[in-house]
């Protein structure tokens, strides 16, 4: 564990659209998996193996990198109890930890109100994407949620740098404090005032940077490497948030050749961002978890698979234990989640709870509504 | 200092309808406020909107089940709808009998349940809640479909009465107790949908309301000290007979269209802003039997609406920002083209994710609408829009500020722009801010080219700012 949890940062990578588990971290010598997947089973000589039983998906090469280095863990089984197989409802479960009523409040929007009460620091969390997602959502809480970091601000639409730098220079002196306005009025001058210093911060982010790391130019690729930029910039971020393009990892259809790419620009670029920022020596106290909203169903349908329930999930980082964590989900036709899906043999709370815990020095149960056994992966 | 004709009726077509432009606003002004104020309330004298372009170019957009296509349909709504009122109020019912998307998991139902709203929200309300209390969406939203005479769930009942209906309370005490709850409850067993459960994973099919007598409990119930073999439709009768009802509705369309109130919960114990306004349209609500035209008409027709303390007085949802726009610079206006999708996704980045309120008791409005993040969204997409001196309403607005002379002073040229972009209520800060911008300009010309280049130029600039500011965060 790094020395100090006041420093420590967690970075989010959500696998939007339900990836299938299934075939990320494969059981290739099972039978079953052979006997449900007629079409889209990796055959085994293909899949690099983890053990004698589980091996990862062919184009998660980068990833294994991690694996060896004893730095990636791999969460199995990983849901909650009575499925949904809705996108929506399934993700909101995995941002609020509310799986039997609707959720208000995002896990990490709590965590980020006790990191920084007071909202001390605008930047404490970044969203990197458009819409806030429901994750870091709190009220009281400012988040930057940035579509383009090379672009981001107010005022963008404004061509011709000096328009803009005089029209924000309005801005700024049209949102200074006034009195006798009314609260609302008052309310809105104050946030626009954080809002212009957010990204007057966020904005030198690119020109400190310096790097030799090339990441790809997919959506994935050009996130990680503003995570990585708004990190080496030291502006005390401590939440970075991120998401596959909406619901990419969403295969009803034409999974072989999606998947393989979506694996490929996942795996590359998560390990570009940690050559990165090893590189930087700026590694060591950043933790990187990457989750889906639910599996996909374990027989194929011919071309693609349907949602599904127990998926799986991944940390990486350098004070990660690296290893398998729970049981990988029995494939029996009498051990299946009703409707032909694996069950879940892991709570998502239990990783949430180790990474408040141990890794941001919160008090989980409040926030993720209980106790759950930790994961002791860090 | 802004004609008050023009600013009132501005007023009234921001509030009653989704914005227009400044073309529209002239032209209802010279027809008058209260012959403008009828054609609001009586859609049926307003042509439909045109969806046959729609559906040409889109054919799968009546069947389609993504969300994604029916936020996209509702938005083209909004903005070109000619019956203003009518679509207003669907956002209104949107925004009150929450549902959403998140559990349903289907557009098409999300789509029917709006254009239900649309199609009855200014009828009678007694009508309005059986359309509610027998849309399949909301009886599986709500939990209805697992309420078995054997097992209740009070889901739907709790909600009908807290959410929908009657509030928990008013003038300090309770309007009902838990015995009622349960009472209600227990008169809609029965109501649920066919087929009975999520249309997973079979893929989806269209829902129907299914009335199972089997299923309902018929015995003896009280519910609001009234006895009987209540079934749900008796519930609804004795629910619209209350003064809590006509208290709740009457709070709720001022707090929509008049000013911010404060939040619903909080309604028992705080009263209402404008008692008088409120006893009308409570009074026009038992007069009418239940009708809300009416109550509409009262609203709209009073000093209170009229008055220009009104005015600007409530902080624009996401929907009301982006579609009052598009009228405003006349973007995708009675034509179909590229560029409707990633406008219809703009209420989703400010915080209002359309269809899919983030719990049955719906957004946060008011000045909760905004914070650091979908502030930025706000003024960038504003000022995006209102800059892009090419669009037909923009172009007409600066043609105007032309009009008013051969030369224009920065002060008039800052006056005129605040009158152009709504008669907007800026204070004297903003004002003297932007007067001194447009100063460091010196006089406008558009006698040449150049200087209609120019002018041109610095109208699309002072839009752009007038964009950012705090006030045109207001409706």
């Amino acid at each position: 564990m790094a020395s100090s949890k006041q420093d420590n940062v967690f970075a989010v990578l959500s696998l939007s659209g339900g990836n299938d588990g299934l075939n990320t971290v494969i059981p290739y010598n099972n039978a079953l998996y052979r006997d449900y997947r007629p079409n889209l089973g990796i055959p085994a000589d293909k899949v690099i193996p983890l053990n004698d039983e589980l091996g990862l998906h062919p184009t998660m090469a980068p990833l294994k990198t991690f694996w060896d280095e004893g730095k990636l863990a791999i969460f199995l089984g990983i849901g909650y109890p009575h499925p949904s197989y809705s996108h929506f409802r399934s993700m909101d479960i995995w941002h609020t930890c509310e799986p039997d009523k609707v959720g208000v409040d995002g896990w990490l929007g709590q965590a980020m109100k006790e990191i920084d009460p007071q909202a001390s620091n605008v930047l404490t969390g970044v969203n990197f994407g458009r819409g806030l997602p429901r994750a870091l959502s709190k009220a009281g809480v400012p988040v930057a949620s940035v579509g383009d970091l090379e672009t981001y601000g107010l005022l963008t639409g404004i061509e011709g740098q000096d328009q803009r730098t005089e029209a924000l220079d309005v801005f700024a002196r049209m949102y200074g404090p006034t009195v006798g306005t009314g609260y609302a009025l008052t309310y809105i001058r104050s946030t626009g005032i954080y809002a212009l210093k957010g990204a007057d911060i966020l904005a030198t982010a690119p020109a400190k940077y310096k790097s030799s790391v090339t990441y790809s130019k997919s959506t994935v690729g050009g996130y990680m490497k503003n995570i990585a930029q708004t990190h080496l910039a030291n502006f005390g971020t401590r939440i970075l948030y991120t998401t596959s393009p909406y619901n990419s990892f969403d295969t009803h259809a034409n999974q072989a050749p999606a998947h393989t790419s979506l694996w490929t620009d996942v795996s590359v670029n998560v390990k570009n961002f940690y050559d990165d920022l090893r590189e930087h020596k700026a590694s060591d106290n950043v933790l990187l978890f990457m989750f889906s909203e639910f599996g996909r169903r374990i027989t194929d349908n011919g071309s693609g698979t349907d949602h599904g329930a127990a998926g799986v999930a991944f940390a990486v980082g350098e004070h990660v234990k690296g290893g398998l964590y729970g049981t990988y989900p029995s494939l029996k036709p009498s051990d299946q989640e009703e409707g032909g899906n694996l069950k879940s043999s892991m709570d998502f709370r239990s990783v949430y709870s180790t990474i408040l815990d141990d890794w941001l020095g919160l008090n989980p149960a409040p926030i993720v509504g209980g106790s759950f056994e930790k994961v002791r992966f860090l | 200092m802004a004609d008050q004709n023009i600013a009132l009726m501005a007023h009234l077509m921001r509030r009653a309808g989704f914005g227009a432009s400044r073309a529209e606003v002239e032209a209802k002004a010279a027809q008058g406020y209260d012959a403008t104020v009828e054609a609001l309330l009586n859609p049926e004298s307003q042509p439909a909107v045109d969806e046959d372009l729609m559906l040409r170019y889109n054919p799968a957009y009546n069947q389609a089940a993504a969300i994604e296509v029916n936020i996209q349909r509702w938005l083209y709504f909004m903005i070109n709808n000619p019956r203003q009122l009518q679509e207003k109020m669907a956002l209104f019912w949107h925004m009150i009998f929450c549902a959403g998307h998140s559990k349903i998991d289907s557009g098409q139902e999300m789509g029917r349940m709006i254009d239900m709203f649309r199609e009855h929200g200014m009828g009678n309300f007694r009508d309005l809640l059986m359309r509610l209390s027998t849309s399949p969406a909301m009886m599986y939203y709500l939990d209805n479909t697992e309420s078995h005479k054997v097992a209740l769930n009070e889901n739907y009942g709790r909600e009908l009465l807290e959410l929908f209906s009657l509030g928990v309370g008013k003038d300090e005490t309770f309007n009902y107790a838990e015995a009622d709850v349960k009472a209600c409850a227990r008169a809609f067993t029965g109501w649920n949908n066919a087929p009975a459960y999520p249309p997973f994973p079979y893929g989806r099919s269209p829902w129907e309301f299914r009335y199972d007598p089997a299923d309902h409990d018929d015995s003896e119930k009280t519910f609001l000290g009234e006895t009987g073999r209540w079934n749900g439709e008796d519930i609804i009768n004795i629910i619209c007979k209350q003064p809590a009802t006509a208290r709740f509705l009457s709070r709720h369309l001022y707090n929509f269209f008049v000013a911010d109130e404060v939040p619903v919960p909080s309604w028992r114990q705080t009263p209402p802003r404008d008692m008088e306004l409120v006893n009308a349209l409570e009074k026009a609500y038992f007069d009418s039997g239940y009708e809300i035209k009416p109550m509409l008409r009262t609203l709209f027709t009073s000093d209170s609406f009229k008055a220009p303390s009104a005015r600007f007085a409530r902080v624009k949802s996401p929907a009301e920002m982006v579609a009052s726009l598009m009228r405003t610079v006349g973007e995708h206006r009675d034509e179909i083209k590229p560029g409707l999708f990633a406008i219809s996704q703009e209420p989703k980045y400010m915080g209002m994710d359309l269809m899919n309120p983030p719990t049955v008791e719906g957004w946060h409005t008011g000045h909760e609408w905004i914070d650091s993040g979908t502030l930025v969204e706000r003024i960038n997409f504003a000022s995006e829009y209102l800059g892009q001196t090419d669009s037909p309403g923009v172009r007409d607005m600066i043609d105007r500020l032309m009009a008013q002379g051969a030369r224009l002073s920065p002060e008039q040229f800052v006056e005129g722009c605040i009158d152009m972009v709504g008669a907007l209520n800026v204070t004297d800060e903003t004002r003297q801010t932007l007067i001194a911008h447009a100063q460091r300009g010196g006089e406008l010309r558009h006698g040449t080219d150049a200087e209609r280049a120019e002018f041109t130029r610095r109208c699309g600039e002072m839009f752009q700012m007038l964009a950012a500011t705090g006030e045109f965060q207001f409706s």
